[in-house]
């Protein structure tokens, strides 16, 4: 290190991701991200302005004490920047691995201005897998308040509010319609992405403070909200996310060979299909693998594809690169694992062989117009363009949709005409008193960190109802 | 856990399970199918609810060991535990009020068919049953289905029991004879709710199928079971399992349930591998 960046590390560039070579990880299932060993994080914690009137807490939905956790990493004490980050996240070996920083925190940054805003993201997960490697956390020392609260579905909403009402001596119950807890940590973001040890440990974390956790339970079939009510819960919070996926009813959709990304991230993850025969689950893959999408969804199931065997994985998406909702970080690593982007590209036709299996995807080349609502330039077929894809497999990661199983059979709980779960307040409190709702169920498929910070809300809102 | 109060061979391949499931059984109603999985690196796949009582808390399932994961099952004793048990989940059948009303039961499709007698006989619905299997040693649950049928019709594919042939004759005897049909409940092999559905179509009697796609997790997230009905694309495990068979597009219907061929057969070989190398034992000298 020069002379020059030792007296200002803030005008270092930031610390490198250490990674799993490209060549070599398409062929594993490991996490890609390796993490930042002690001294890359406090190089990085060093580069921090520790600003008296800091932004990057604003820019956090469950209002991480940034600076004061990365002034204790820079005075190496780890502990206590894990227990400031604890202090209002219960996940943060998570959220420092899938949060969309760049778009949250870090955008806050004002090292961003003239350079690289500090790691934030990269710094709370050094924290947490540091805190993971030194054992167990200590049981917290909570006084039961005697009320209960149920909690539908174990994915980053419920799994926050449950975190958040137990500390505060609440019994918890979470019900879970999987056989396994963690709602879209575990069947949808890939292990490459998000170890599921890493999940499982944040579950046992929660189990720590009281939370009871019952999988095999599907609310609104297994037993609905009104039952809950019952059985004597007094609050309820819909975490239920949004599970249902879309299509796009182009003809050949029900060819064997296409898949919704939430069955083909479902069988690999949650299902380990990677691992079949060893894992009972099967799952299709072919040479060929075209991902309609462009999304998170979209790169983790491309990025999949590729693990799986695919020789060649393909993005098909009908804007350019520059609409692409998927996170910078992720287009770049399925980028460097050789994944092929179509751009510009509508799929209008699944095509068949004689015995029903997909053989090839008919598309339109677009052109982008006028923007539409959504401020982006609006698509527009190029007329004669139709060409095909051949391919054996086809995922559909459109987008998905909240699953009506609850609110079908709770009276009074409304949705509104996308599905989404109406709320009457900022809390969450939806159109059925005592009950709240937060993360995708009510906003339709958006971010983990968001989920959380619904989550969070809720817990509050419920603690200040019940207390009276 | 859930575990296995009772188990009874119907046939060689094909078991009935009495489940201790209480939360299931309060809420199961014909029609309606659970999602077992059996061990940690398990498959998660739907079986049709075969009985139900609230009040004992059980669920009864009855398991064809054609794959992996239900041969698995099968294996299973009284007193050990099925790891993960779902339900009830899909729609219950939309049972009517107006007889009479044939049900058709094939091979181990009659489990299903059993509860919808049971409830509509007690709705004072008249029942018709129709049960049929490839000979006399594989056909199931006759008494039962007897005692909650007005009249029971029985067809072996040999002939060894009842009529020689296949239930759909009967069914077209039946109709043909100019009785009274309001409609028909068909559930069994694929093949056979396709024949169903062609003998009755041309009568334009109404005829409900149970559709048995391959599933994941059975509550609508992952879209494996889509099915084409009425030319509309329906997901079996929250749009059904019980469609109008003259909706159903059969041909895709059993063209989608062969997806997995290749690999259920490897899978299978794997089991057959354990299984010797389980009675063939070791040789560590540790058994003489």
């Amino acid at each position: 290190m020069s002379d020059e960046a030792k007296r200002k590390p803030a005008k270092r560039p930031r610390a490198e991701m250490p990674c799993q070579d490209p060549a070599e990880r398409v062929r594993n299932f490991n996490e890609v991200a390796l993490g930042y060993d002690e001294e890359l994080a406090v190089a990085e914690a060093e580069r921090c302005l520790s600003c008296k009137d800091s932004k990057c807490r604003d820019g956090c939905p469950v209002d991480v004490d940034i600076s004061g956790f990365i002034a204790k990493i820079r005075d190496r004490d780890f502990r206590g920047a894990y227990e400031a980050i604890k202090g209002t996240n219960s996940l943060p070996a998570i959220c420092g691995r899938v949060c969309p920083q760049e778009t949250q925190c870090e955008a806050k940054c004002l090292l961003g201005r003239k350079g690289e805003p500090i790691a934030i993201g990269r710094l709370e997960r050094f924290a947490a897998d540091w805190a993971m490697s030194q054992g167990k956390d200590r049981p917290a020392d909570i006084k039961p308040n005697g009320r209960r609260v149920a909690i539908v579905g174990s994915g980053p909403a419920g799994l926050t509010c449950a975190g958040d009402l137990a500390k505060k001596g609440y019994e918890v119950t979470i019900f879970e319609a999987l056989h396994a807890p963690g709602g879209v940590l575990v069947y949808g973001i890939p292990e490459f992405r998000l170890p599921k040890r890493i999940v499982a440990e944040e579950i046992d974390n929660l189990r720590a403070l009281g939370v009871n956790i019952q999988c095999d339970v599907v609310v609104g079939r297994t037993i609905t909200v009104d039952e809950l009510f019952d059985e004597g819960y007094d609050a309820v919070f819909l975490g239920t996310g949004a599970g249902l996926p879309m299509f796009m009813n182009i003809p050949g959709e029900t060819l064997n060979g296409v898949y919704s990304a939430n069955e083909f991230l479902t069988r690999t993850n949650l299902m380990k299909a990677y691992l079949f025969p060893e894992w009972d689950t099967p799952i299709k893959v072919g040479r060929r693998v075209a991902v309609v999408g462009a999304g998170n969804v979209a790169m983790d199931s491309v990025r999949c594809a590729k693990r799986l065997g695919a020789e060649e994985a393909i993005i098909v998406y009908r804007r350019s690169e520059a609409e692409m909702p998927a996170r910078l970080e992720e287009v770049h690593h399925a980028k460097e694992e050789g994944v092929i982007f179509h751009t510009l590209t509508n799929p209008v036709r699944i095509l068949g062989d004689e015995k029903g299996w997909v053989c090839g995807l008919e598309c339109l080349r677009m052109e982008l117009g006028e923007p539409d609502d959504s401020g982006r330039r609006r698509p527009i077929p190029v007329k004669g363009s139709e060409f095909v894809l051949e391919v054996d497999t086809v995922v559909m990661a459109l987008g998905t949709t909240p699953n009506p199983l609850v609110s079908q059979t709770t009276p009074g709980l409304e949705v509104n005409r996308w599905g989404c779960l109406v709320t009457r307040d900022e809390d969450g409190l939806t159109t059925r008193d005592l009950v709240w709702a937060a993360g995708d169920a009510v906003t339709g498929a958006a971010t983990v960190i968001l989920a959380m910070g619904g989550g969070k809300k809720a817990a509050a809102a419920i603690d200040r109802v019940l207390r009276g | 856990m859930f575990e296995i109060l009772k188990k009874r061979d119907l046939t060689p391949v094909t078991k009935l399970f009495v489940v201790e499931a209480p939360l299931v059984a309060r809420k199961a109603r014909p029609g309606q199918f659970v999602i077992v999985r059996v061990t940690e690196s398990g498959e998660r796949i739907p079986l049709t609810i075969a009985d139900y009582d609230a009040g004992a808390g059980t669920v009864t399932i009855v398991v064809q060991e054609v794959g992996l994961t239900s041969r698995l099952v099968g294996a299973l004793g009284e007193g050990e535990r099925i790891l993960d048990f779902v339900g009830p989940l899909g729609r219950p059948a939309p049972l009517t009020d107006r007889g009479p009303v044939v049900l058709v039961g094939g091979g181990f499709g009659v489990a299903p068919i059993y509860p919808i007698a049971k409830v509509l006989k007690t709705k004072g619905v008249k029942v018709i049953s129709i049960i049929g299997a490839r000979t006399k040693d594989l056909l199931i649950l006759e008494e039962e289905m007897r005692s909650v049928s007005d009249e029971l019709l029985v067809a072996t594919d040999d002939g060894s029991k009842g009529h020689k042939g296949f239930v759909t004759d009967v069914l077209k005897q039946l109709i043909e004879s100019g009785r009274e049909i309001e409609e028909v409940i068909a559930i069994g092999p694929m093949v056979m709710m396709r024949a169903v559905s062609r003998t009755t179509e041309p009568y334009k009697l109404r005829t409900l199928v149970s559709l048995d796609p391959i599933m994941v997790d059975g509550t609508g997230m992952c879209g494996a079971c889509r099915c084409t009905v009425g030319g509309e694309v329906k997901f079996a495990c929250v749009d059904g399992p019980i469609f109008d068979a003259h909706q159903v597009d059969f041909d895709e219907a059993v063209r989608r349930g062969h997806m997995y061929d290749a690999e259920q057969k490897l899978a299978l070989a794997k089991l057959e591998v354990a299984a010797t190398g389980g009675r063939g034992g070791c040789a560590c000298g540790g058994g003489r």
